[in-house]
């Protein structure tokens, strides 16, 4: 099979960045997309060029690493899934496939197809914890919690971290990753006791980065490669409301 | 030859732990906030210290290669986290999970040490439901268990099949509740390139700034090794592609013992190579052996559907050969038996190298919906990678490299031959003996963190309580970040034409072939010569376009590659020493006459630590002898 590629090349997070087009003919429809891509890299560099630089790790789409938009799509076209699970049978010979880095202002460009992302740490940081220390919690089954909310909390706690809900959205917002943890910690009773100050801090601190607000376009929860549901949206702001009048 | 104290506290077996903590060494509040701590990796071994550490009121900087903590790779892990909680009411105990991990591991682990790691597993899980980990429940609220391989019990706590996740985001969480109060700085995307030793301690570490390619010096009071495994040696295997043993080697250079490193868990259920562009090796959990089960044809070469193949031309070789355990067996005896009938011709599948992991009576007997309910993830993975549906047709399995049981040799405290230096999680050596047995590695690396490192570490600082804090002008340091930036220059200037990866990849082949599932002296020798000239080769005629004031990800490759070059020489030397069968260590020449390794008691029964004695000299091998008290040595059976 033969491509082009039109890639996203940026030197670093100083420099402005341009598209460059290459074809590359030497993909075989069983690659994953990443695996292109290091076919591809290896190319460049047997040329003397440098290869694209992007960020992965498990290529089994659980690190929430990898992160290449590709065309149109955060993850690329197959919906469920992330970059390093997409395969090359879903493209066809002699198609044109652009590959971007995600867009928004609160995740700036480092390198080629590499973002920074540390804003979603710092959410994080703000307040996505028990205030639990080591060696203080009680015996674990005496919280007993009925399946039904454990089950919906592991639902919202599978998300990944890795930032395409904020690349689908035209106003770059994080509400979906926010609301994913916030909705976990509120739907188990170990979480309940923080429930008001977290949703405040994390919420104060997403505005603060520079995600932008939560226009309901659903684009987020059509590009989530873990389905994580907008119900979490929804969830996290009654929590917020209530937060703000008790 | 020097002993090795491996510093076991007296005492019967069940007291060892408690007396050790009764007797430890404290640091008062006031003293804590003076001493640094370096703590590098973020897996669930790193994290959980740097949190309980930082909790404790220590000045923490933790350091991983990712953009984030919480993408170290035990986020991957699936299948469950053990605990010795018992309740199911099936006979579980401490004493029984410590004794299935030291018959597991085929009598090559601490005795003190296992118990300890079981003594501590319930509290792990205490811990982790405290923070809200989602794991399984029963309609009666309480945590649900099942089965994992070697054992008679259901003590394994899970979260679907992405168990590792949740442990190490709950873990994460901890982390970032220390990092909001000051105590953790968190440092990503930073590659630990040296260890600083200072007066024979280690106080400090150079450090890789992966973004802007800067060289820093960090320095502290003592540092912990939490780096993860060296399965990637094989290119090849179920672990994140960056995972790496650079650190540990370093460590390892600088004085510190590596101990039984050929000892590397071949995974028996991995979704087979597929093809040569390959960069993975996805797992598949082996709680799927619950209700899974394993088989082949009963004809060599037999190409029909697995549908098609009828009850009674099946093989389903685990329960014949071990029908105590069935599909329940070991890692690396089920490992084994799946080479074996693939290499006598009943693989299947395009290679011939798989067998079938085959759900149909668990789906016919549980209905398709509680299949769905234990392992829908799985199932779901399984078909994006291969494109079948294993709901109607048997997955197909093979062994992959996984887990090393093998690491930096640590003693009773965790601390390694060079004072001030830790390793835990699975970068130190301790609990596994020759043979991990699933769902213990969770349990091992945050208990490590969470409630064993923070007692043993205190005991270390509470006689450093005066030194200030470490500069990093020491010319200790100047010396090793000289080091550091040479070898960057030198691997830039050698401006060949092969790419890292490519020298991984043969890398790796060489260790599958010789050094992996089953070895022989005849091929390890092979091996070792072929190491040997590969990478001259690679000193030769590697190519890393750019430079090293930026983003430059084969600088980073080659640098791990140049380091596995030299694990995979001890590796290869303490296979060749180690003339025995034991665990995962299965040496062909000596087996019983069914095939099971020979174990050689009299003479191995003890933890090859071997001292770094220089560039292509040979190692100097320190034996720790193993010494069962508590348990009768016997031979593992499974049958
Ligand atoms: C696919 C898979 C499934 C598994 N499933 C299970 C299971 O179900 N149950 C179970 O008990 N075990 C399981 N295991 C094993 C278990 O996941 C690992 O053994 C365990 O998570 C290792 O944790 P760790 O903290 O020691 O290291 P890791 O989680 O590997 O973390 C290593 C850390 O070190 C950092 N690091 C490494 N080198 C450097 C360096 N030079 N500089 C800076 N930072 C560095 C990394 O950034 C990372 O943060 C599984 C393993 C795999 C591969
Ligand atoms: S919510 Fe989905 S898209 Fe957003 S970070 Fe989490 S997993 Fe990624
Ligand atoms: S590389 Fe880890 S999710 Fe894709």
């Amino acid at each position: 099979m033969k491509v082009k590629l039109k890639i996203w090349r940026q030197e670093n997070a100083e420099a402005k960045g341009s598209f460059q087009t290459y074809t590359f003919d030497k993909v075989a429809p069983e690659m994953s997309f990443l695996e292109m891509m290091d076919a591809f890299n290896t190319q460049l560099i047997t040329e003397g060029k440098e290869p694209v630089a992007f960020d992965h790790d498990c290529r089994e789409g659980i690190c929430g690493a990898c992160s290449m938009y590709i065309n149109g799509h955060p993850h690329g076209p197959v919906s469920g899934i992330t970059t390093c699970h997409l395969s090359m049978r879903h493209f066809k010979d002699g198609e044109t496939i652009t590959v971007e880095p995600w867009r928004a202002k609160a995740f700036p460009v480092i390198k080629d197809l590499i973002v920074d992302r540390s804003a979603f740490d710092q959410i994080q940081i703000a307040g996505g914890f028990i205030s639990m220390n080591v060696g203080g919690a009680p015996e674990a089954n005496s919280i007993p919690v009925k399946v039904k909310n454990a089950d919906e909390a592991f639902d919202s706690s599978v998300c990944i971290g890795c930032g395409a809900c904020v690349a689908a959205c035209k106003n770059a917002s994080a509400m979906l990753f926010v609301s994913a943890k916030v909705s976990q910690f509120a739907l188990l009773p170990q979480g309940r006791v923080e429930a008001k100050e977290r949703v405040e801090k994390m919420v104060a601190k997403m505005d603060d980065l520079g995600f932008g607000n939560c226009t309901n376009t659903y684009a987020c929860e059509a590009e989530c490669p873990k389905d994580i549901s907008i119900t979490n949206i929804a969830r996290m702001n009654r929590e917020f409301f209530s937060a703000k009048v008790s | 030859m020097t002993k090795l104290n491996s510093k076991i506290p007296e005492g019967p077996l069940a007291q060892k732990w408690s007396l050790y903590k009764q007797n430890a060494k404290l640091v008062n509040p006031a003293n804590k906030k003076k001493l640094d701590i370096i703590v590098v990796g973020t897996g669930l071994a790193g994290a959980s210290a740097a949190s309980a550490l930082g909790e404790l009121g220590y000045n923490v900087k933790n350091f991983c290669y990712q953009d984030s903590p919480r993408r170290a790779h035990s986020v991957a892990a699936q299948g469950g986290i053990n605990a010795a909680k018992n309740y199911r009411n099936d006979g579980d105990s401490i004493y029984r999970l410590f004794y299935d991990m030291i018959k597991g591991g085929d009598y090559r682990a601490r005795e003190a040490n296992v118990y300890r790691i079981a003594e501590v597993s319930n509290d792990v899980i205490d811990h982790f439901t405290a923070m809200g980990v989602p794991f399984a429940r029963d309609y009666g609220g309480g945590l649900d268990n099942r089965s994992f391989g070697g054992v008679q019990v259901s003590r394994t706590f899970y979260a679907k099949g992405q168990t590792g996740q949740q442990c190490l985001l709950g873990t994460y969480a901890t982390l970032n509740r220390q990092v909001s109060k000051g105590t953790v700085t968190m440092y990503s995307r930073r590659e630990v390139q040296d260890i600083v030793i200072v007066d024979g301690r280690a106080r400090g570490v150079i450090v890789r700034n992966l973004i802007t390619g800067e060289i820093e010096r960090h320095s502290a009071h003592a540092v912990v090794l939490a780096t993860g495994g060296y399965g990637t040696i094989y290119y090849l295997s179920t672990l994140a592609v960056n995972s790496n043993a650079s650190a540990a080697w370093k460590a390892h250079k600088k004085g510190a013992y590596f101990a039984n490193p050929s000892f590397v868990q071949i995974h028996p259920t991995s979704i087979p190579q597929l093809n040569d562009y390959q960069s993975k090796l996805t797992l598949m959990s082996e709680s799927l052996r619950n209700d899974g089960r394993i088989w082949v044809p009963k004809t060599k070469n037999d190409k029909r559907h697995p549908n098609e193949i009828p009850e009674e031309e099946r093989d389903y070789y685990l329960e014949r050969r071990y029908p105590a355990f069935g599909n329940l067996v070991p890692r690396d005896v089920a490992s084994r038996a799946a080479k074996e009938r693939c290499d006598t011709g009943y693989g299947v599948g395009s290679t011939g190298l798989a067998v079938y992991l085959d759900f149909k009576d668990a789906i016919n007997k549980q209905g398709k919906k509680a299949i769905e309910h234990k392992y829908g993830n799985l199932f779901e993975l399984y078909h994006i990678i291969t494109g079948i549906d294993p709901y109607v047709e048997p997955m197909r399995i093979y062994p992959a490299g996984h887990y090393t049981m093998g690491g930096l040799w640590v003693d009773y405290e965790l601390q390694t031959t060079i004072p001030g230096l830790f390793a835990i999680g699975e970068s130190n050596f301790s609990d596994h003996g020759a043979n991990r047995l699933g769902a213990s590695s969770l349990m091992q690396t945050s208990g490590d963190g969470y409630f064993i490192l923070p007692y043993t570490i205190s005991n270390y600082l509470a006689d450093q309580i005066r030194i200030p804090h470490i500069p990093t002008d020491a010319p200790e340091f100047e010396e090793a970040e000289k080091v550091v930036k040479e070898r960057i220059e030198k691997l830039l200037a050698i401006k060949g034409k092969q790419t890292a990866t490519s020298f991984h990849k043969r890398l790796g082949r060489i260790m599958w072939d010789y050094c992996g599932m089953s070895r022989n002296e005849e091929g390890l020798k092979k091996a070792f010569g072929l190491v040997k000239e590969l990478e001259q080769e690679f000193w030769k005629d590697l190519a890393i376009p750019g430079d090293e004031k930026n983003i430059n990800q084969e600088l980073e490759k080659a640098g791990r590659v140049a380091d596995y070059f030299e694990l995979a020489e001890l590796m290869i030397t303490d296979a060749l020493n180690r003339k025995e069968s034991c665990g995962a260590h299965f040496r062909e020449e000596y087996q019983t006459p069914e095939g099971e390794a020979l174990r050689n008691d009299d003479e191995y029964m003890y933890v090859a630590a071997w001292e770094y004695a220089g560039k292509s000299k040979e190692p100097t091998l320190h034996k720790e002898k193993l010494e069962y008290k508590f348990v009768e040595v016997k031979v593992r059976s499974y049958k």
